[in-house]
Order: structure tokens, then C-alpha cells, then sequence
């Protein structure tokens, strides 16, 4: 009996200390499932009430400046080189000026931006960048409700804060080692958090938020019929989706119907949401970042000379609904509607123009 | 009085050291005179160790299987610059990939898939060979060849997986890689692909003769170990001479659901539910892609899948209206 109950005990200490190392990679209880579909179906949200609230914490927005008057002289009559924001009052201007300081470089101040000798002057490649940046966010927020409806983005629901935002994202290297001869990756099999440290190809940027590459994989019959797309590029796919889900803090069936992930048919309505978010971030990815690539200074830039680009977790920073659906966009109204005038709004000679006037070596 | 309580053998019960039966023609020598005694395996097993038969057909076994492991390892450890301290912590991820889709099933470039078909090679010829030893020792021991067709049940499973699969679907790309987490991903983006495997009725088949095996061979052992104390692990005889051992077990299962297995009927269900689970489900794997290309649509149009009441707004894809972008 003494030594039945020796091994017990040696038993439970050796599973203790074999658990404590297993579990060690996992997430502390508690873990909340909520019901998303009809019963029994497996539609069901996983949350930890314990990092919602780390997670909701990080997606307050910022206070609001008290709305200024429309009256009285535009900005761009009062001031000069204003191409985009120019049929604001000054007040309206410089509310927004304020806030888009507070948004992006509330450390550094409006020098981040602006020469302080003269405000009109495009020298530095932030200013042109944020001139671009901000007719991007009125595109976005008057082009694409598919995505955005009328909760809308501001700078900060990406900028948080950060001249530069906190997810963004670059073309990887080749990979570095290895030879010709042996040890290729294939651009997968390693512990890349864009996959969630699974070993799934690691950039699906290039392929769907850049180029517009197949992701749809299924095939729409029971029986074969022509669908040529392979279980490896199913393995792409799943590495966007991936990144999906962890940018939104979500699951699969928080878009997906449990039962087929291709059919639309009984799914949830978010799913054509999502949709619109990767059109959306494959456009500005190529109409509004990629054309500022000779702007950016060499620091800025990825291993490759690429500029900075963006994906589902620039605006999301893991939230379904960016800052949890605060809708910042009804109070500054000038960024829901598109203001520059054409004539003066940035052309390719622009972009040329500030890149010349870089330092040398930050032409790359 | 020798009791069974926990997983280790608590007595040892050791005789004469045996070489087992003489060996017919084209038989090599045993590997070792002498036959050892361990303690420690003992706790587990039996406390003899040896003697071990290699002969022709397990050392070329063994030459290809090393040759495959070391193909394997070695494109890993170059994957991580030769850096072993990112070999060990990367281990899980790494793999050795097979062939992009695009080149079919012709040779790949050594390290765009290259390395993979030689690895797969030798890995599949060393797992013939290696049951072939199975089975020839099984015959020179005048033993039926139920574990090398056991084994040959796993082989099918691995080669549809690897050969035969992608041979029927014109590409080795479709094949699995050699690696931890790479063939779980594989297997989840496969299932994608294909449509969700579950609703698979091979797939299905499968997973119950997976469970089902588990659960025979819980049974088994607990009913073998219930009766031990009246010699019930000595089940040959009491298939031969059924004691007192055997018709307790018996009583046992007839008292609480009404049919028993006999001493020897129970193998034979044991060895049919496991050997059915990698035969049905390579039969999965093979129907996949070749005959059916999605499983939810087939078994839409089968009856299969039930519909659910929507509790959701109607949707449409987004990509068959017109004008958007």
C-alpha cells in the first residue's frame, strides 16, 4: 500500500511538471464563447474577458477638440501651397491641423511636418506624405462604405499616436541563408508572428493586399470541373486568412459558415465586409503608397527599398471594428468628403519635385 | 502476491536466456552471442534484450531511411544558416518542402523540391524493405504475417499521401512535407481546399475505426489486467483452455451489455479496427481532388449535410455584382 502510494505521488509530481511545461505556450483561462449562428453549428466567437479588456484599453479614441466656426476666410485663400484642405474656414483648418498633430506626432509637434520658418514649404517628405495621406482618408472614407460605412477612418485609426503606424508591413528579403543548393523555405516554415507562429507562408501580402492573386481556392462543384488551385496555394490563402483573424481578434466563423468556408450562402454578413477591406487594402497599397516610394527617405523603407504598406491590422490593431466602432469621423467632417482641387491636388512631377529634393543618400 | 497497479512491471520474472528457433537456409547470423538483461526495459517489458536480426534486407533498409532522415535534417539545418541553436528552437517549423504545383510530376531543381523526391524516394523504398523484413521474420518464425499487414495498412496510407495522390493529380506539389508543423498545416489547408474533409464519408470511416481501436484496446487491456490476478495475461492458454480468468472476463462484459468477446475474437477485432483506419482514410485522401474536388458540395447534392434555418441577413458574394469594386 506505502509503495502504491509512493508511485502515485512520484506519478502526480512527474504529469505536474510535464503539464506545466505543455501549457506553458498556452493562454490563461477564463475563456468566453459566444454563440455567433445557428446552434450547434460551431459559429462561436472565443474571447478572455482578461485581454478584451488589455485589448479594449488600447482602442480608445482620443478626446475631441471642440468644433470650430465655418465662417469667416478659407484656408486657402488665407494660407499658401493648401491643396487639399482648402475650402475650410482657417479655424476648421487649423482644428484639424491640431488634431492631426495630436493624432500622428504628438511628441514632435508641427515641425514634424512643416518648416517652422514657413509653413507653406513641401521640403520635408512628411508633409507631402501627410498631404497624401489625408486625400487617401477622404477616399476612403467617400469611396469605400462598403468597408468603412459611415463610422469612417481618421488618421488616427491607424496612426495611434506613432508617426508611423504600429502594423505596417514590407516585402520580405530573400531569405538570407541557406545556398542555391539545399534549405529553401519556400517562404514558409518559420515562427513568422504574421501567421500567428504557424509555419504558413509568411508574406500573403504581396500576392493579395499588392497583387490580386487568386484567393479563392474551392472549387464550386461537388465533382472536378476545371479548379486547378492546389492544396500549397490553399496554404497562401489560409496565411491571409490568419492574418485576418488575428488582426480583428476573431475566429474563422466570425466570417465564415463552419460548414463551408467558401459558400456565402447562410453566412454571416461580415464576411462581405472583409471583402471589401482586402480590395480596399490592395488599392491603397498600390494607389497611394507604392507611387510615394521615391518620398520616403532610405529609414524609412523595408530591406528592399519598398515602401511602408498596409494590412487588415493597420486599422484593426486587433479589434473587429477599429478603436471598437468609436465613430471619430462625424466629428471632423472634412475628412468624409473629397476637397482638393484637382488642379492642385499632387501629380507624379510633385512626388519627383520632393524626391529630388532629398539628401543624396536617402535616395534609394 | 504480484500485483499490477501502476504501468511498470513490478516483478520480474526472468529464465533461461533464449536464442528462440534455429534459422532455415538464406537466414544471417543473429546479431550478438549473448542476449542481455536490462532492469530498466524490464520495468516496461520483457528484461531480455536480444538477440536482434538485421540481415540483408534491414540493413539496406536502414541505409535508405538514414540516407532519407539525413537529406531531411540537413536541408533543415541549412534552412536556418547551419545555426544549431535555430535548427533545435526552429524545429517544429522547419521542413523539407515538395515541388511548386507548376512543375508537375517531372524532376525538380534539387532545392525547389529536388531534395524532396530523393528524400521521398529512399524513405519509401526503405519502408518496403522494412516490411519485407517484417514478413520474413514473421515466416521464419512460422508466425502468421498479421503485423506486417498491419503495417502494410500504414504504408498504404503513407504512400497515397506521397505517391499515389499526386501521381493521379499530375503534380508533386499536391504530395506532404517532411516536417512537424508544416504537415499539420498542410493537413488544414488540404481540408480547405478540398472543401472540409469532415464531411468526407472515408474521412469518417476512418475516425471511427480510430476511436474505435482506442477504445477496443482500453477495454482489452482493462479487462486482461482485471483478471490477471487468476492468470488472465496468459492468453494463449486461456484461448486453448479457457480458466477461470477468461469466463470471469466473459461474465464481466455478458453482465453489463450482453455479448462478450472470446479470448480470440477480440484480437481480430483490435487488428481490424486499427488496420481500417489508415485503409479507409487513404481511400479518403485518394477519392480527394481525383473524384471529388469539394466534399461540403458533395455532400450537399447527397443528402449529406443538413440545411440550418438562416439567422443571418441574406448574403451574396460581393464578386457577382456588377459595378463593384
Amino acid at each position: 500500500m506505502k509503495q502504491l502510494s509512493n508511485w502515485i505521488a512520484r506519478g502526480l509530481k512527474l504529469s505536474g511538471l510535464a503539464g506545466l511545461v505543455l501549457l506553458s505556450a498556452c493562454e490563461r483561462p477564463p475563456i468566453d464563447s459566444v454563440q455567433h449562428g445557428y446552434r450547434g453549428t460551431g459559429m462561436a466567437q472565443v474571447y478572455n474577458p482578461r485581454l478584451l479588456e488589455e485589448k479594449t484599453a488600447l482602442n480608445q479614441p482620443p478626446a475631441v477638440q471642440p468644433a470650430a466656426s465655418t465662417e469667416g476666410p478659407k484656408a486657402g485663400q488665407v494660407y499658401q501651397n493648401v491643396k487639399v484642405l482648402g475650402d475650410l474656414s482657417v479655424g476648421e483648418f487649423n482644428r484639424l491641423m491640431v488634431a492631426m498633430t495630436n493624432w500622428i506626432a504628438p511628441e514632435q509637434g508641427c515641425t514634424y511636418c512643416h518648416n517652422a520658418a514657413n509653413y507653406a514649404d513641401d521640403g520635408k517628405y512628411t508633409k507631402v506624405v501627410a498631404r497624401r495621406m489625408t486625400e487617401m482618408t477622404q477616399h476612403i472614407n467617400s469611396d469605400w462604405k462598403s468597408h468603412v460605412a459611415d463610422t469612417g477612418v481618421t488618421c488616427y485609426t491607424c496612426h495611434r499616436g506613432q508617426p508611423v503606424p504600429q502594423a505596417v508591413w514590407f516585402k520580405s528579403a530573400e531569405q538570407p541563408y541557406g545556398s542555391n543548393f539545399m534549405g529553401d523555405k519556400a517562404g514558409q516554415n518559420d515562427p513568422s508572428p504574421v501567421v500567428n507562429l504557424s509555419s504558413l507562408p509568411n508574406d500573403p501580402f504581396t500576392p493579395f493586399l499588392l497583387e490580386a492573386q487568386n484567393i479563392r481556392v474551392n472549387g464550386p462543384t461537388a465533382l472536378p470541373s476545371g479548379n486547378r488551385q492546389s492544396t500549397k496555394q490553399a496554404e497562401w490563402t489560409y496565411g491571409l486568412m490568419t492574418h485576418m483573424s488575428q488582426s480583428l481578434g476573431v475566429s474563422c466563423t466570425y466570417c465564415h459558415n463552419s460548414r463551408s468556408f467558401a459558400t456565402w450562402e447562410g453566412g454571416p454578413p461580415q464576411r462581405v465586409t472583409a471583402w471589401h477591406g482586402i480590395r480596399l487594402a490592395r488599392e491603397l497599397n498600390l494607389e497611394y503608397l507604392e507611387p510615394l516610394t521615391p518620398v520616403f527617405p532610405a529609414q524609412r523603407k523595408g530591406e528592399l527599398g519598398d515602401v511602408a504598406k498596409l494590412n487588415c491590422a493597420t486599422c484593426h490593431q486587433g479589434a473587429y471594428k477599429p478603436l471598437n466602432g468609436a465613430a471619430m469621423l462625424k466629428d471632423h467632417p472634412e475628412l468624409g468628403r473629397k476637397s482638393s482641387d484637382p488642379k492642385a491636388a499632387m501629380t507624379d512631377t510633385d512626388v519627383a519635385k520632393v524626391a529630388a529634393a532629398l539628401p543624396a543618400n536617402d535616395k534609394k | 502476491m504480484a500485483q499490477y497497479e501502476n504501468l511498470f512491471t513490478v516483478v520480474q520474472a526472468t529464465g533461461p536466456l533464449h536464442h528462440g528457433v534455429p534459422l532455415g537456409h538464406g537466414n544471417s547470423p543473429r546479431t550478438g552471442d549473448k542476449p542481455g538483461l536490462s532492469y530498466l526495459l524490464g520495468k516496461l517489458g520483457n528484461a531480455q534484450i536480444g538477440p536482434i536480426y538485421l540481415g540483408g534486407l534491414g540493413l539496406a533498409s536502414l541505409i535508405f531511411g538514414t540516407l532519407a532522415f539525413n537529406i531531411i535534417g540537413l536541408n533543415m539545418l541549412a534552412s536556418v544558416n547551419y545555426d544549431p541553436i535555430q535548427f533545435i528552437r526552429q524545429l517544429f517549423w522547419l521542413a523539407l518542402e515538395p515541388p511548386a504545383p507548376g512543375n508537375g510530376l517531372a524532376l525538380a531543381p534539387l532545392n525547389q523540391g529536388g531534395w524532396w523526391q530523393i528524400a521521398g524516394l529512399f524513405l519509401t523504398i526503405s519502408i518496403l524493405l522494412w516490411w519485407a523484413r517484417i514478413y520474413r521474420r514473421a515466416r521464419e518464425l512460422g508466425m502468421g504475417t498479421h503485423v506486417a499487414w498491419a503495417f502494410a495498412a500504414a504504408i498504404w496510407l503513407f504512400l497515397v499521401l506521397g505517391l499515389f495522390r499526386p501521381v493521379l493529380m499530375g503534380s508533386w506539389g499536391e504530395a506532404v512535407p517532411f516536417g512537424i508543423f508544416p504537415h499539420l498545416d498542410w493537413t488544414a489547408a488540404f481540408s480547405l481546399r478540398y472543401g472540409n474533409l469532415f464531411y468526407n464519408p472515408f474521412h469518417a470511416l476512418s475516425i471511427a475505426f480510430l476511436y474505435g481501436a482506442t477504445l477496443l484496446f482500453a477495454m482489452h487491456g482493462a479487462t486482461i489486467l482485471a483478471v490477471s490476478q487468476f492468470g488472465g495475461e496468459r492468453e494463449i492458454e486461456q484461448i486453448v483452455d479457457r480458466g477461470t480468468a477468461s469466463e470471469r472476463a466473459a461474465l464481466f462484459w455478458r453482465w453489463t451489455m450482453g455479448f462478450n468477446a472470446t479470448m480470440e475474437s477480440i484480437h481480430r477485432w483490435a487488428w481490424w479496427f486499427a488496420v481500417l483506419c489508415p485503409l479507409t482514410g487513404g481511400i479518403g485522401i485518394l477519392l480527394t481532388g481525383t473524384v471529388v474536388d469539394n466534399w461540403f458540395l458533395w455532400a450537399v447534392k447527397h443528402g449529406v449535410a443538413p440545411s440550418y434555418p438562416d439567422v443571418f441577413p441574406a448574403v451574396i458574394d460581393p464578386a457577382l455584382s456588377l459595378g463593384v469594386k
